[in-house]
């Protein structure tokens, strides 16, 4: 199945920038069921990469607890505008998806 | 006159001091907390992202006759998004009836693209056919946010959609006897402590109708307008409106004219 491009928006304040991305994806727990009753299979993101540049600024594990398109707002100290910023994510279908931005 | 007296003793024995006046509070204080979710969530609307498949599916060729939705008329003339929504529904010359966005979608669908309306009428909320309509909704009212509510009432047919939205909101039906009024027609009302728009009222018409279609956080799910108001007749626990029908444009017409020089907000963001 085919992934929609994350949005993702990052700005530099001067000495922080900030990274806002919006992430399309599912997240089912593998906990509810379709209306004929059977369980709908567990599809979530499991690992998402944020880097500057080459340099990895956020590693993270998700799980069943985060919600069907995430929302996912952080912040490193450096950056410059016109910068590279590249998230990945990997969920448990082994699927991955790579989206990048400039920072404004 | 007991039952009164008896909630009055049981508000004064949870809160401790203070009685009904803390209760008040307490209420407050959630709505100030729904109010702080909501600020934190508004900077990623996950509609955005359903707005960007719609914007795709709308440039993209498709149906029985190969073609793209470039030419439709909103009413603004073919092709023309931004605004649109902030000004329907509207009567349309060519199809001879006053049309909401997605009535009139489906017009331009079967007409430019092939599409059987049926795929709608029949549909499944958020399935098939029906997810592609509502990422279309979900690209089209984001390009009138900002936009001020202005629907063209000069139409004979206006006036009587607004006759028969005004009848169907007071209209009581269902096992309940529920109106649309039971929920929407007074100030400050309240359910699951999420405040209720005075629909009667400019202000709160313009709330209302300004902020749908919306996503849900709770479903995950993109409603269009069509999706709400269907709700709110299952809700009503009456029979539920066929897709695209009179009532539901009458009901449309009703708000928008009643919302009038409101700000639209669309795509809204729901708990």
């Amino acid at each position: 199945m085919a992934t929609n491009p994350m949005k993702i928006r990052a700005a530099n304040n001067g000495s922080v920038t900030e990274v806002k991305a919006l992430i399309s994806h599912d997240m089912e727990t593998g906990q509810r069921k379709d209306a004929a009753g059977a369980v709908i299979p567990a599809w979530f993101i499991t690992e998402l990469t944020a880097k500057h540049n080459d340099k990895l600024v956020l590693g993270a594990e998700f799980g069943t607890s985060i919600s069907k398109n995430p929302f996912l707002a952080f912040k490193f100290k450096g950056g410059a505008k016109g910068d590279k910023i590249t998230v990945s994510w990997k969920d448990n279908k082994g699927e991955t998806r790579t989206d990048e931005a400039v920072i404004a | 006159m007991r039952q009164k007296k008896l909630y009055v003793l049981l508000a004064a024995l949870v809160a401790g001091v203070g009685g009904l006046n803390a209760t008040a509070a307490l209420a407050d204080e959630s709505a100030d907390a729904i109010a702080r979710y909501r600020e934190m969530i508004a900077d990623g609307n996950p509609s955005e992202l359903v707005a960007a498949q719609g914007e795709q599916l709308w440039k993209t060729k498709r149906g029985p006759k190969n073609a793209s939705l470039e030419k439709c008329d909103l009413g603004l003339g073919p092709g023309v998004v931004k605004g649109a929504s902030a000004q329907l529904p509207r009567y349309f010359k060519d199809t001879g009836r006053v049309q909401d966005l997605e009535t009139r979608l489906m017009t331009c669908m079967q007409t430019l693209q092939g599409i059987d309306p049926k795929a709608f009428v029949d549909g499944k909320w958020n399935k098939g056919e029906m997810e592609n309509m509502e990422a279309l909704v979900a690209f089209i009212v984001t390009e009138s946010n900002g936009h001020k509510i202005s629907i063209d009432m000069s139409n004979p047919q206006m006036k009587k959609m607004y006759e028969l939205g005004k009848m169907a909101f007071y209209h009581r039906s269902g096992p309940m006897d529920f109106a649309c009024t039971t929920c929407h027609g007074a100030e400050g009302k309240r359910i699951r402590l999420q405040d209720l728009p005075d629909l009667r009222t400019q202000a709160g018409a313009a709330a209302g109708w300004g902020t749908w279609p919306a996503y849900r956080v709770s479903s995950g799910e993109f409603w269009t307008m069509q999706h709400r108001l269907n709700d709110c007749y299952r809700q009503q626990r009456t029979a539920e409106p066929i897709y695209g029908s009179d009532v539901t444009i009458a009901l449309s017409v009703y708000l928008a004219a009643t919302a009038k020089g409101g700000t639209v907000l669309t795509p809204g963001l729901k708990r």
